[in-house]
C-alpha cells in the first residue's frame, strides 16, 4: 500500500485502473508520485500530460492538473502549457510508440528547445492497448501481431535519440529498480531544462506472451539480469553491452538555458 | 481614438486577435497565411504574450490548446494542407471544450495544390473535417476591415461557447491591402470565458450550467485539479462508456451552439427587397458579385446579393425567409469550388425558385463581368 502522502495524489474514485494485473506501469506511477511528494509539489501547480496508450491513461488517476491529449501530441500540448505558464511543473508521460513513432517529431523538437518539461517514456517495446503491434523499440526478431515472423525494423535507443537532439538531462532505469526510478524522476523534475527519463517496463500480456516473458516476474528478472550501471558500462566494450540496459544518469548539461527563460528575454527585448 | 491603417487582411486578423485579448500563438509557416504568424511573432512579446513556431501544423494547434487550458486566449493559423493536418486536434478542441481561434486562409487544393492562388475549397472541411459530430462556428471575412472585426467576434464566440472557432479567409482577402479603421480599444466588446464560482473541492469540470449548456472553465495553475481528455467523458471529465452519459455529452456540445444559432448567424443582404435574381456569395467572391449587382441595379435590374458572414452555422433559415418573402425567381451561387456552399443553399431554398451553381477552380477570382453574364443568362 502506498504511503498516505502518496495516496493523496490519487483519484481513487476512478479506480480500478485499466492496466493488467502485474503491469509495470504502476511501479513507474508510484515512483513518480513518490518523487512529487518528496519534492513537496503542489498538485494545483503540477500538470501531468500524456498521449494515447496504456501508459497515457496514467494522468487520469492522478489528482492534479491532468491533460490526456491525442496520440503522439502530448509534448506539443505540454509545450504550450509550459510556455504559457512557466511557473507550472510539467511532466509528460508517454509510451514508446507515442514518443518515438507518431510523436517522434515533437519529441526531438522538445529536446532541441530544452523546454522545462520532464518527459517520462514508459518503454515496453510494444503497442499494448491496441493488442501487441510492433513499435519503434520492438527488438529485431521479436514477435508482434504486425511482425508475425519477427520484427525487421531496427529499434530506436530513446536515450541516445534524446541526447542527440539536445535534451539536457537523460537517464534510464528499469522497473526492476523502483528506487532508482524515483531518484531519476526526481532529478528530472528538478532539472531546469528538458529531461528525458526512460523507464524500461513490460507488457507481459501483449509482448511477453509471444516472446517467452509471459509472467510479470519473468520480466522483472529479465530487466534485473540485463541492467548495467552507467559507470560500469563506460568500461565495457560495445559487444559486451549488446542486449543490456545501461541505467543511471546518462547525460547532464547545466550550461544550456531553459526555453521559457530565453523567451522571457525575447519579451524584454521586444518591450524596449 | 479610432485610427485608420492601410493593412493586408492577414495583418488585420493578427491585430484583431491581439485586440480581442489573444496572448498566445502556436504556428507553422504556410502560404498564404504566414503573415499572421509573422505579425504575431513581432507583436505578442511586446505585450508579454508568447509566440512559438512549432515543428509542424499539428504542433501549432496542440500548443495553442495547451496555452488556452492555462487561461490564455490563444490562436493558430494556417492554409491548405495545414488545415487538413489540424483537423484531428480541432476535434480535440470540440470534445474537450477548449476555446481558441483557428484561421484558415484558403488556397487551391487538393494537396499542395495552389499555394499562392485562391480557392474556397475548405467550406465543407471546416464543417466536417474532423471525425465525429460537433457544432461549427466559422466566420468568412470579405474585406480587411472584416478580417479585424470578425477575428474579435471569433474570439468572443470561442470564449462564450467554449469551443474552437474558425476564420475561413482566403488568399485574396488575406493578401489584399485596403483602408481599415481600428476602433478605440475600450469600445471593443470583449467576452471572457466563464470561470468556476465554486471552490476547487466542489468543482465538477464538465457540469454545464443549465442556462447555457456550458460548463465554467478553470485554468491549469489557478488551484483547480481537473482532467482534460479527448475521450468522450462524463461530467467529471473522466472517460465513460455509459450510453446515457455519451449521448448527453455529445448532444450538449452540439446544442450549446445550435440552440443559440440565431445569436451567432450573421449575413449581409443588399437589394433583396425587390430582387428577382439573387446572387449568393461569400469571402472574396462577394467583392466581384457585389460590384456586378450594384452595376446592374444602377441600370434598373431587380438583382440582389446575399452574403453569409458566418459560413457556419449557415444562414439557411434567413436565406429561405428572404427568398420566400420576395419575388426571387433565380438564385445564382458563384464560388471558388465545385459547389460546396451551393448544396447548403439548394437545401435551404426548398425548391422555392431555380438555383444555379457557378464554379471556378482555376486559382483565379470571378470578374464582375462574368457574374453579370451569369445574371443576364437567367434574366
Amino acid at each position: 500500500m502506498p504511503r498516505e502522502d502518496v495516496m493523496k495524489w490519487l483519484r481513487s474514485q476512478f479506480m480500478p485502473h485499466i492496466w493488467c494485473p502485474g503491469c509495470g506501469h504502476g511501479i513507474i506511477m508510484h515512483a513518480m508520485l513518490r518523487a512529487l511528494t518528496s519534492l513537496g509539489k503542489d498538485p494545483g501547480k503540477t500538470v501531468i500530460s500524456s498521449g494515447i496508450g496504456c501508459s497515457s491513461r496514467m494522468p487520469g488517476y492522478i489528482d492534479s492538473c491532468t491533460l490526456h491529449t491525442a496520440h503522439g501530441r502530448s509534448l506539443a500540448f505540454a509545450t504550450g502549457v509550459k510556455l504559457s505558464n512557466p511557473e507550472l511543473t510539467v511532466i509528460d508521460v508517454m509510451g514508446d510508440g507515442d514518443c518515438s513513432a507518431i510523436g517522434g517529431n515533437h519529441f526531438i523538437h522538445a529536446c532541441r528547445r530544452n523546454i522545462g518539461i520532464c518527459a517520462i517514456v514508459m518503454n515496453n517495446n510494444i503497442y499494448g492497448m491496441t493488442g501487441g503491434q510492433a513499435s519503434p523499440t520492438t527488438p529485431i526478431g521479436a514477435i508482434a501481431t504486425t511482425a508475425p515472423y519477427g520484427a525487421v525494423d531496427p529499434p530506436f535507443d530513446i536515450c541516445r535519440l534524446a541526447i542527440g537532439a539536445g535534451a539536457t538531462f537523460v537517464a534510464r532505469a528499469t522497473i526492476a529498480q523502483p528506487q532508482m526510478c524515483e531518484t531519476i524522476i526526481k532529478k528530472g523534475i528538478q532539472h531546469d531544462g528538458f529531461s528525458v527519463i526512460e523507464i524500461m517496463t513490460h507488457c507481459h500480456t501483449q509482448f511477453g506472451r509471444k516472446n517467452k516473458r509471459g509472467r510479470p516476474l519473468d520480466n522483472f528478472n529479465y530487466f534485473k539480469d540485463r541492467s548495467v550501471m552507467k559507470a560500469k558500462a563506460d568500461g565495457m566494450a560495445p559487444d559486451e553491452l549488446d542486449g543490456k540496459y545501461v541505467i543511471g544518469e546518462l547525460f547532464f548539461d547545466s550550461n544550456v538555458e531553459e526555453y521559457t527563460k530565453k523567451y522571457d528575454k525575447v519579451i524584454e527585448k521586444a518591450g524596449r | 481614438m479610432p485610427r485608420a491603417e492601410f493593412w493586408q487582411g492577414n495583418k488585420a486578423i493578427a491585430m484583431g486577435g491581439i485586440d480581442a485579448g489573444c496572448r498566445f500563438f502556436g504556428g507553422y509557416p504556410i502560404t498564404p497565411s504566414t503573415e499572421i504568424a509573422e505579425v504575431m511573432a513581432e507583436e505578442l512579446p511586446k505585450l508579454g504574450g508568447r509566440f512559438i513556431q512549432m515543428e509542424d501544423e499539428i504542433g501549432g494547434i496542440a500548443a495553442t490548446i495547451g496555452a488556452s487550458i492555462t487561461g490564455r486566449k490563444a490562436m493558430t493559423g494556417t492554409s491548405g494542407p495545414g488545415f487538413s493536418l489540424k483537423q484531428e486536434l480541432l476535434g480535440y478542441g470540440y470534445i474537450a471544450e477548449i476555446p481558441f481561434v483557428c484561421v484558415d486562409v484558403q488556397r487551391g487544393g487538393p494537396s499542395t495544390g495552389l499555394p499562392t492562388k485562391v480557392s474556397q475549397g475548405d467550406v465543407m472541411q471546416a464543417r466536417w473535417g474532423t471525425h465525429g459530430d460537433h457544432a461549427t462556428i466559422a466566420y468568412a471575412p470579405s474585406s480587411v476591415q472584416e478580417c479585424y472585426d470578425l477575428t474579435v467576434k471569433a474570439f468572443n464566440a470561442s470564449e462564450r461557447f467554449r469551443q474552437p472557432v474558425l476564420i475561413l479567409s482566403d488568399e485574396v482577402v488575406g493578401h489584399m491591402r485596403e483602408r481599415i479603421v481600428i476602433p478605440d480599444a475600450c469600445s471593443l466588446e470583449i467576452t471572457d470565458r466563464k470561470k468556476p464560482s465554486v471552490p476547487p473541492d466542489q468543482f465538477i469540470p464538465y457540469l454545464a450550467d443549465p442556462c447555457d449548456d456550458i460548463p465554467p472553465m478553470a485554468s491549469f495553475g489557478d488551484g483547480y485539479h481537473w482532467h482534460v481528455t479527448g475521450l468522450t467523458s462524463n461530467d467529471w471529465g473522466f472517460p465513460t462508456n455509459n450510453a446515457a452519459d455519451i449521448d448527453r455529452k455529445i448532444t450538449r456540445i452540439i446544442d450549446k451552439v445550435e440552440k443559440r444559432r440565431s445569436e451567432v448567424v450573421e449575413y449581409a443582404a443588399e437589394g433583396c427587397e425587390d430582387a428577382e435574381i439573387l446572387v449568393v456569395s461569400f469571402g472574396c467572391v462577394s467583392r466581384s458579385a457585389l460590384r456586378a449587382v450594384r452595376e446592374l441595379r444602377s441600370r434598373g435590374a431587380k438583382v440582389g446579393h446575399f452574403r453569409p458572414i458566418t459560413i457556419w452555422p449557415f444562414a439557411d433559415r434567413e436565406l429561405e425567409d428572404i427568398v420566400k418573402a420576395s419575388r426571387v425567381k433565380h438564385v445564382i451561387v458563384p464560388e471558388l469550388n465545385m459547389g460546396q456552399m451551393f448544396l447548403e443553399i439548394d437545401r435551404a431554398i426548398h425548391g422555392h425558385c431555380e438555383t444555379h451553381s457557378k464554379t471556378l477552380l482555376n486559382g483565379e477570382l470571378f470578374k464582375p463581368a462574368q457574374i453579370i453574364s451569369y445574371i443576364e443568362e437567367v434574366a
